[in-house]
């Protein structure tokens, strides 16, 4: 079994660049998400862009540093130079440079943390509370509340020695009941609270993670392309207790109609008994 | 001259030595309490290192195959309290009581008595935290950051957390007194601070970190005592109170405390490098103003630990830039320690394969701290395996390395035998070879989306995890050589004169090996610091 998985390690190591064979192989997963939301994007390019600099910066240190290994040896009759012992015009040169990189990385980071954090214009507004273990979702101006838990499928599977194969589980400990379901295009607003510890939103695909904290509410936004409807899935990012691993995110990302359609008839059902949030009962399929 | 101080120091031992028991109980003097502390540290090294070697066989694989997700938390809180304040912190104390003395001319410590209190807290401390594994409610599994209002939920560990704490900062305010008193009193005349090797400077900027965070990692848990116990509610939003407040505080000691387990580090490299590359360290002064930077700036940096609990937008751009000037001196001294070699005269003992490994793999840490300080990146990476892996490489290959290669730079010097360079060669290769397994892939990992602290994992997490959790046995098991090689240079090898390497400078190559049981009875001439001061 562990062969297998090295000679596959080798096999993957040799066609790194290809994408994953399968989704469930997670081989090719080397990277950030680019996501599908405008926002996301521009993290994304901010990642490559500091992880580029580093490789620069990486490759003319590490290259001086194993130059100076390979060349500066005792074994091949290297005298050392002892009177290089200080120059001031190099250590403010190496002091100037990273300071100007510093200068120019900041500028692009600012510029897309304003826009973050620019929570004005929503369309939408959905109150987010995390408990132990789930989360809440109400949908502020429709009446709409329900609670979101992890599936039952995963949930059977994921207690110790349950003899079930986690790659058996469709979207094992990914995947819940009941997901936030929101529209394409939408500039969707959440308020994020939480129940009882701290909890944290996060969806990759998005860009959004936001701390779920009792006594406050934090306001996160994404905006997801019209184009890109389908469903989105995260976790809890902030250790919340003993089932802090199984507290999933799943968002139904839907056309706009919908969208209108699913929130009409979710607002004509019975509400959802207002279970206290620590005793959260499986909920019962809908969407 | 060297066999003739030799024999006086053997003299001398048999002299005031006290024995059995008695001698290290009551121990006053500072190399037993800094083998004391030492051995201590490197017992918690293993300890801690069982957690993470439980840890990694939980996550070998996806689905929950050993142990009950509270416990898994249990692990993960103790693997990383006991790895910063019994195994990493408690092993610079131990460097500092044995190297400090001999570095700067004096005889031993300035308080010895304190210097044997604040040793003898940190058994008992830790006695009562790992005990904590056998009360109702299991061991603390709030996270070592112990972020109310989780951590107020922990049972009958609670009170064991808390006052474990206490002691242990106690002892390192202790620790950390004795240490600048005896650099500021107790250097011989002629040992000016700015002819101080680095890893004295670097362990003085250290002490006063200490002194002036502990207090406030005290206040800060004991005011959740008091929230616990006797109704207050400074962490408590029902009453309200503000657990983001505690986030503040907690970071405010944390991130120096980060700083805390590095600097050292960082001065034993300062030391290493010059010595193998025969050549003296470039930069001294700039490397001691860097180091002084770096101190001051870990002050002011401690909310980027926090960027997603929701602070205005100019509190985040200041962190982040304050965050990313921290890149600066950090640069300078990477900069220098490459200098260093630069036409050198570099060979490839031990002491200097850890302390390159050091440069190396620390660097990457770097990098990594680099891509966190871009807030909007933070926001995708906080909280998952890139952080873990980011932590990892600056504490393992960081401090740990830092701290190897220091031991195997004194250990000669400590016992007057050389140990055996080829089983610490392999010690070196395995380590860092398997470090790397261990740790590369929880970049990937956490890129990928996976969240830190969870016992169990989707299943496209699993192929890195095995690699990950590999790598990590191969770790936990090359580590059992360490002490291998030490217990058998302890008891024997090739003696060795007063200067172990080469191209060692420093007063404590001008003592004999092993040193007198008091260092420098009569402060060394001007003459000798002059030499040992080659920078």
């Amino acid at each position: 079994m562990i062969r297998a998985k090295l000679v596959s390690l080798a096999l993957t190591a040799a066609a790194a660049l290809a994408p994953p064979a399968h989704a469930e192989s997670g081989w090719g997963d080397l990277n950030l998400t680019q996501g599908v939301t405008d926002i996301s994007r521009k993290i994304y390019d901010l990642h490559m862009l500091i992880f580029w600099v580093c490789v620069v910066i990486g490759v003319i240190v590490f290259g001086v540093m194993f130059w100076s290994i390979a060349t500066f040896r005792k074994s091949k009759g290297a005298v050392p130079d002892t009177t290089l012992v200080h120059n001031t015009k190099v250590e403010i040169i190496w002091t100037i440079i990273p300071v100007v990189i510093l200068i120019a990385m900041a500028v692009p980071a600012a510029r897309t943390l304003v826009e973050i954090e620019d929570t004005s214009k929503t369309e939408l507004s959905i109150k987010v509370t995390g408990f132990q273990w789930g989360w809440n979702y109400d949908y502020l101006d429709d009446g709409v509340s329900y609670y979101s838990h992890l599936d039952r499928a995963s949930n059977a599977a994921r207690e110790l020695d349950s003899g079930i194969d986690p790659h058996s589980v469709e979207h094992y400990l990914l995947n819940v009941d009941q997901p936030l379901v929101v529209p394409v295009d939408t500039k969707v607003r959440l308020l994020i609270t939480g129940a009882d510890v701290i909890h944290s939103w996060w969806v990759p695909a998005f860009g959004v993670k936001k701390d779920a904290i009792p006594g406050f509410v934090n306001e996160a936004w994404f905006k997801v392309d019209a184009d890109k409807p389908g469903l989105y899935r995260g976790q809890c990012a902030e250790l919340c207790g003993r089932d802090h691993g199984f507290m999933p995110i799943v968002v139904d990302v839907r056309s706009k109609a919908d969208f209108a359609a699913w929130l009409k008839g979710k607002a004509a059902q019975p509400k959802q008994a207002a279970a206290p949030a620590a005793t959260p009962a499986p909920a019962p399929n809908a969407s | 001259m060297a066999e003739h101080l030799a024999h006086d120091a053997a003299h001398d031992d048999h002299d005031h030595k006290p024995h059995g028991w008695r001698r290290w109980v009551y121990s006053t003097n500072h190399k037993d309490i800094g083998t004391m502390y030492l051995i201590f540290a490197c017992t918690m090294f293993f300890i801690g290192g069982g957690a993470a070697m439980l840890i990694r066989l939980e996550l070998l694989k996806p689905g929950l195959q050993y142990f009950d997700p509270q416990f898994f938390n249990s692990l993960t809180t103790m693997h990383a309290l006991i790895m910063i304040f019994g195994a990493i912190m408690p092993g610079w104390t131990g460097l500092a009581n044995w190297m400090i003395p001999m570095q700067v001319g004096a005889p031993d410590m300035a308080l010895p008595r304190l210097n044997n209190f604040s040793f003898w807290i940190l058994p008992f401390a830790f006695t009562l935290l790992i005990s904590s594994f056998f009360v109702p409610g299991g061991a603390p599994a709030g996270g070592w950051t112990m972020y109310p209002p989780l951590t107020l939920q922990t049972g009958a560990s609670f009170p064991m957390l808390i006052f474990s704490i206490h002691m242990m900062g106690a002892s390192s305010i202790l620790g950390a007194i004795n240490v600048i008193v005896t650099i500021m009193n107790m250097r011989a005349p002629g040992m000016t601070l700015l002819r101080m090797p680095l890893f004295v400077w670097t362990w003085l900027i250290t002490a006063y970190l200490l002194i002036a965070v502990m207090p406030v990692l005290a206040g800060a848990v004991t005011m959740m005592l008091t929230d616990h116990y006797f109704g207050t509610t400074f962490f408590t939003a029902a009453g309200g109170g503000d657990p983001v407040m505690f986030q503040h505080i907690f970071w405010f000691f944390g991130h120096p405390e980060v700083y805390i387990l590095i600097l050292p580090a960082f001065g034993i490299v300062s030391e290493i490098i010059p010595t193998f590359s025969r050549k003296p360290l470039f930069g001294y002064e700039a490397m001691v103003y860097a180091v002084a930077s770096i101190a001051f700036l870990s002050f002011i940096v401690w909310a980027h630990h926090m960027f997603t609990v929701g602070m205005p937008l100019a509190a985040q751009l200041f962190f982040m830039l304050s965050t990313m000037l921290i890149a600066v001196p950090t640069g300078v001294k990477v900069f220098n320690w490459t200098a260093t070699m630069w036409k050198g005269s570099l060979s490839f003992e031990p002491p200097m394969l850890f302390a390159l490994a050091f440069l190396f793999l620390f660097t990457i840490g770097g990098f990594s701290g680099l891509m966190l300080a871009i807030v909007p990146a933070d926001y995708q990476y906080q909280d998952t395996y890139f952080v873990v892996a980011h932590f990892h490489y600056v504490l393992v290959p960081g401090a740990i390395f830092g701290m190897m290669a220091g031991v195997y730079y004194w250990l000669p010097k400590w016992t007057g035998n050389m140990y055996d360079l080829k089983l610490a060669t392999w010690h070196f290769w395995l380590s860092t070879i398997f470090v790397n397994v261990l740790f590369f892939p929880q970049h990937f990992l956490g890129l990928a989306g996976m969240p830190r602290r969870i016992p169990d994992y989707a299943v496209q997490f699993a192929d890195w995890n095995l690699v990950s959790s590999l790598g990590g046995f191969g770790f936990g098991l090359s580590q059992l050589l360490f002490p291998y090689i030490i217990w058998k240079c302890v008891r024997g090898g090739v003696r060795i004169g007063n200067r172990a390497w080469e191209g060692a400078h420093g007063l404590e190559w001008e003592l004999p090996s092993p040193p007198p049981f008091h260092s420098w009875t009569a402060p060394p001439s001007d003459a000798v610091i002059a030499r040992g001061a080659a920078h």
